[in-house]
């Protein structure tokens, strides 16, 4: 494809590559990864007992709702958004409000909270959607940047709706008691959190099954041709904007429960970016990609960033490196294999990714180490030499360390060249049909 | 194919929670606040200094009770509340029963309500939150709960400080209040027109409005303004890059009069500023180093220095939270029953090296100590900050600053066990 | 009055560094159909590559290299980025820059550390031009109009007067045939990427000492470079031109006059309300223009493209 040819000759990329598709056809998924993940729902908590596991893996699940109603702009529907964060934001204030409310909130069951977080994402998305859904493209993108960017400064502005910079907090147990339930422990709201994580899903999921559905997926890959089956183009844009914004409402009040405050960080023009990113690296194409986003960025976020400083980078050169080479994001990735998995050939990969993926694996962490080395070595406090890298502790004043981490990298990296020429051997071997194995 | 990056998952948990595993033989505070991303620098020079009182008060001299070291443990919280909450539950896991954070009261806000709303849920598990920096009047008035220690002077009280200096300066005549449009810059700004109208009937207030924090790229329409309003003051409540941007653009634009601030040293502001700051840049705050530092805050700098040469000791306020709870917990004789170390802090009276007292009133859990106004300047600087030369010293000292200065808190004690 | 020509003089400032900035974005987004999120970023690389040479070497020799090594910079981003990932389409360019963005901003706190850099005006521009009723201007503004100006012209003949400029012109409308007659369309977008990259390194170096050399830097501008292309019309640098002077002179104006939403609205025939402390709406009443001076381009904004979608200046919608 040359460059500069008219966008609409560049909608559709090469299918005999899996790796550069960014959309697959078929979403459909069967009965059993649902019945996996709602065990694994049900029995994560016995596993991580610590509070401290329980809240990272409901910030998982809220970011997992929130990916997942995002994925159904960009991915199903073709709508890139920068301000989706406000949807979600505001249905998170209004349950703050909601909770506030004592007489009317303690007559009401908390597990009941995210069902008007829902509505009040959707009533937004109603009013929002008159006007941006018109059009795809950059004209969507851009009006939603602006609107976001408008709410989020209202945010601050607005204090009796938004509380300013302190944002606004309010005490969840004070809702009418669930089965005898107040939601004091962090193990209860995980529970009420991955409920709603898999109704929520389970609804998206259906969603995309339906014709209105199916009919953002045409209008994303064709909208000339979809008018002309007599769709309106602006309504299936607008059906999906509206439900999309009900279930970013829905993680927003899942986020409201949670954390039992809302800020204008909820809002702001970071987390909406933080969504995109999310949904990218764990692939749009794929209605399970966004889940896999989410949990990958949330430990990267979370731990990572308790081990150091740098997570950020690392964060970014993930995201910039699987837009370049896989931008079927993670998911895409997992999905390459099933045609080998189909053959019968998928064994014939496992020799060759170890002889490849392990050295390059080594060979990336040597080049972490080395990064962070330098980094120490610059920011570090002055007489400060010791630091502590993979369980060592050295000094990152001398040149050993230096010239083991220098050979580590460059040592793992040749090595995954050399041998990258045969697992691409292997690769086209295992999605070859037919002869022997 | 979801099974996998789940297991993928289960592995990172179980990492963290390995790690979580505590130590009784050290006591441990948590360093919760933002050590990556815009306010980064402001974060890990307070953990620099943390860590150098923590070394240089309390390892130093042989620990505590029964020779128990202290540590600071770093907690990232990227200056947004929400990550600070799962930091503060990941903190309390690891065993950690006292919390230290200062930047941004909306941070210090979430954090209060989750400690509070933890200790209630959780009475085996109690946390300590020592705020050392978050200066919104509302968390030792409305907001304030028995766990919650403020060792900076509030808002409020710091105003009452500089409006005293003001007022005692016969120059001044016109003053501008200008900052954020934010509960700490609304604060500042209903503090200054309430503490100048009670003191002066002379005084004028010609200008008095916000702008959107953090979003200005100039300043020069706002300086325009102040220009030409005549004032002989700016009073501002700004901070990190809105406070360089203002203060510059004021000063360039052809202002000459005083600009009194809360937050201008350090951080890279000291010398961003330079020589255009001098003479012009007046700040409150506590703790005197210059000029003519004492021996034992000489030494107490210099072996800061010889860690972190291009470090600023620019929050003395933190070597009196570690102190005072260095004290609290011998006096306590436990450093895991945060109750009675609550107990002992409350009403302490704190020597401090800095010079006068500190004194942890019992109300409110407000520091009451002597309030420094502050001259951005090259002259008589034993220690200047960010490696120029130059640093801020003492002009004006407000001894135990607003002592008696009313409360709105009305605490609710956790009942006698 | 005299105000009124300060104002319009600080105005006119902002908006040329702000038409620095979008005419290499739109110059890039006409030509490749990619609005680069990234471009900010080449502000902030610019600034301060011109901090780190001119504690060598001086201001001017900065203001010399610095563009260089961004436009550089960003031709290497083209070749060995964009270029692999432009075959995926147009949303994973998009994301690329908008990933190159994040990562530039982490670098750059990696090399120079997260404070301030004290990058100052040089000394032989740091005094005041001229004063106006007491407001002074001063020298480096007028310098920082020289530039934009000549910049804005040099453009311009380039664009319309020289061989190459029309190639790039035609190349813009129609690629295939402008790489039938021969010439190399690959390497006239990379050295379009890089030129329009290289502007936004000048911008970094002048606006540097002005408006603060600090990681966030590229964030603060980021987004409203976007606004001011999209308000112009995609692609045209009239139309650039046009809308940074716009927001320059509107912000500049509603900062400088507490207009009051109280009288707006009373003035159309609404009382005030009598309880405005206990009103829902008391904030809407109490507010002023300065604290929306810098929302109102994102009004602007998001109205021109309900009412015309292709921008002031624009020819096509998207």
């Amino acid at each position: 494809m040359p460059k500069g040819a008219k966008p609409e000759d560049q909608i559709t990329t090469d299918p005999s590559k899996p790796a550069q598709r960014m959309r697959a056809g078929s979403m459909t998924l069967t009965w059993g990864p649902w019945i996996v993940a709602a065990v694994l729902l049900i029995i994560l908590p016995y596993i991580f007992t610590s509070n401290s596991a329980l809240t990272i893996m409901n910030q998982m699940w809220i970011t997992v709702v929130f990916a997942l109603a995002y994925n159904m702009l960009l991915g199903q529907g073709g709508m890139l958004s920068f301000g989706h964060a406000v949807y979600a934001g505001v249905g998170g204030f209004a349950c703050m409000h909601i909770m506030n409310n004592t007489d009317f909130f303690s007559s009401f069951p908390l597990p009941l909270l995210p069902i008007f977080g829902g509505l009040f994402g959707m009533g937004l998305a109603l009013i929002v959607g008159a006007f941006s859904t018109r059009s795809a493209g950059t004209v969507f993108a851009m009006i939603s940047l602006g609107v976001g960017e408008l709410i989020a400064a209202c945010s601050i502005i607005i204090v009796a709706f938004f509380g300013g910079e302190e944002g606004v907090s309010g005490d969840r147990t004070y809702a009418m008691p669930f089965f005898g339930n107040e939601f004091l422990q962090q193990g209860d709201v995980y529970y009420l959190t991955a409920f709603w994580v898999f109704v929520s899903a389970a609804l998206m999921y259906l969603w995309s099954r339906t014709p209105v559905g199916r009919m953002a997926n045409a209008v994303r890959d064709n909208p000339e041709r979809a008018e002309f089956l007599g769709y309106s183009a602006r309504w299936v844009r607008f059906y999906s904007f509206v439900a999309s914004g009900f279930f970013a409402g829905v993680s927003g009040a899942l986020f409201a429960i949670n954390y039992e405050i809302l800020t204008e960080e909820n809002l702001n023009a970071a987390s909406s970016g933080v969504i995109l990113l999310v949904t990218f690296l764990g692939g749009v194409g794929f209605f399970f990609g966004p889940i896999i986003g989410a949990i990958v960025f949330t430990l990267v976020q979370t731990v990572l960033s308790l081990e150091t400083e740098l997570w950020a980078f690392y964060a970014g050169s993930l995201f910039v490196a699987t837009v370049m080479f896989f931008p079927g994001g993670l998911a895409g990735l997992i999905m390459m294999h099933v045609p080998p998995l189909r053959l019968g050939k998928l064994n014939l990969l496992v020799m060759p990714y170890i002889k490849t993926l392990i050295p390059a694996a080594i060979g990336i962490l040597g080049l972490c180490s080395l990064v962070e080395m330098t980094f120490h070595y610059r920011h570090g406090a002055t007489g400060d030499h010791e630091m502590t890298l993979f369980w060592t502790t050295f000094d990152s004043h001398t040149l050993l360390p230096w010239l083991v981490a220098g050979a580590v990298a460059l040592g793992g990296i040749l090595v995954a060249r050399a041998t990258a020429p045969s697992l691409k051997e292997a690769w086209d071997e295992a999605n070859t049909p037919g002869g022997a194995s | 194919m979801k099974k996998i990056t789940k297991i993928g998952a289960v592995s990172a948990l179980s990492l963290i929670v390995g790690a979580s595993a505590a130590f009784a033989d050290t006591i441990k505070v948590a360093f919760i606040d933002p050590l990556s991303g815009p306010f980064a620098s402001t974060g890990t020079n307070g953990l620099h200094q943390f860590q150098h009182a923590a070394d240089y008060l309390v390892n130093q001299n042989g620990g505590l009770l029964d020779g128990q070291q202290m540590e600071i443990v770093a907690f990232d919280n990227k200056i947004s509340p929400k990550e600070s909450l799962i930091q503060l539950q990941v903190a309390i896991d690891q065993g950690i029963r006292y919390i230290a954070q200062g930047n941004s009261s909306g941070v210090a806000n979430a954090i209060t309500e989750a400690v509070d709303k933890h200790n209630r849920r959780n009475p085996d598990s109690r946390v300590l939150f020592l705020n050392y920096a978050a200066v919104d009047p509302a968390l030792t008035n409305d907001k304030c709960n028995f766990w919650h220690f403020r060792f900076d002077a509030n808002a409020d009280l710091k105003m009452d400080a500089i409006t005293d200096s003001i007022v005692g300066n016969e120059d001044v005549g016109k003053v501008y209040v200008i900052g954020q449009d934010y509960s700490f810059g609304k604060a500042v700004a209903a503090a200054a027109n309430r503490f100048l109208g009670e003191k002066s009937e002379t005084i004028e207030i010609v200008g008095d409005e916000l702008h959107p924090i953090g979003k200005v790229k100039d300043f020069t329409p706002y300086s325009r303004k102040i220009v030409s309003s005549g004032a002989d003051a700016v009073i501002t409540g700004n901070w990190g890059a809105d406070m360089l941007g203002l203060g510059k653009s004021i000063i360039e634009n052809g202002f000459e009069g005083p600009i009194y601030t809360y937050y201008a040293a350090g951080s890279g502001i000291t010398a961003a500023f330079g020589e255009g700051g001098k003479g012009s840049i007046r700040l409150v705050g506590e703790g005197k180093i210059n000029p003519n530092p004492s021996q034992e805050v000489s030494d107490y700098y210099n072996a800061f220095l010889e860690k972190h040469p291009d470090g600023n000791l620019d929050q003395t306020r933190i070597a009196n939270t570690i102190g005072m709870l260095a004290k609290a917990i011998e006096e306590a004789g436990t450093a895991d029953d945060v109750v009675a170390v609550a107990n002992a802090l409350e009403g302490m009276e704190y020597d401090t090296m800095f010079g006068g007292k500190v004194m942890m009133r019992a109300e409110d859990h407000q520091a009451i100590q002597d309030l420094h106004i502050f001259e951005h300047t090259n002259e008589d600087i034993a220690f200047p900050y960010d490696g120029s030369e130059y640093g801020v010293k003492v002009v004006n000292t407000i001894e135990m600053a607003g002592a008696d200065s009313p409360t709105t808190c009305e605490m609710r004690r956790p009942d006698p066990a | 009055m005299e105000l009124i020509l300060v104002n319009l003089i600080d105005g006119l400032v902002t908006g040329l560094l702000l038409f620095m900035l979008s005419a290499g974005l739109t110059l890039i987004f006409s030509m490749m159909g990619v609005l680069n999120f990234a471009h900010a970023s080449f502000y902030m690389l610019g600034a301060y590559f011109a901090y780190q040479i001119s504690l060598a070497l001086g201001f001017w020799m900065a203001l010399l290299i610095a563009p260089i090594i961004v436009g550089v910079a960003g031709a290497g981003v083209e070749r060995y980025g964009l270029r692999r990932v432009h075959q995926y389409g147009h949303v994973p360019e998009l994301i690329f820059t908008f990933g190159l963005a994040l990562l530039i901003e982490e670098l750059v706190q990696f090399i120079w550390g997260k404070n301030q850099m004290p990058y100052d005006i040089p000394d032989v521009l740091n005094f005041t031009a001229f004063a106006i009723a007491g407001n002074s201007i001063p020298a480096y503004k007028i310098f920082m109009i020289f530039i934009s100006v000549a910049i804005f012209i040099g453009l311009l003949y380039i664009l319309t007067k020289t061989r190459v400029g029309m190639i790039i012109q035609a190349a813009l409308s129609y690629p295939r045939t402008v790489e039938a007659l021969g010439h190399n369309v690959p390497l006239i977008f990379m050295g379009v990427f890089g030129v329009g990259t290289a502007l936004a390194g000048v911008a970094g170096v002048i606006a540097g000492p002005v408006l603060g050399t600090f990681p966030g830097m590229a964030f603060v501008l980021g987004s409203i470079v976007f606004v001011t292309i999209v308000i112009g019309g995609l692609g045209s640098l009239w139309g650039a031109l046009v809308a940074s002077l716009l927001i320059g002179w509107i912000t500049t104006f509603a900062k400088s006059y507490n207009i009051e939403m109280e009288d707006i609205l009373n003035g159309i025939g609404i009382s005030t309300p009598e309880n405005l402390s206990e009103n829902v709406f008391r904030d809407i009443w109490a507010l002023t223009s300065p604290q929306i001076a810098d929302i109102l381009p994102y009004i602007l904004m998001v109205l021109i493209l309900i009412f015309r979608p292709a921008g002031l200046f624009g020819k096509r919608e998207s």
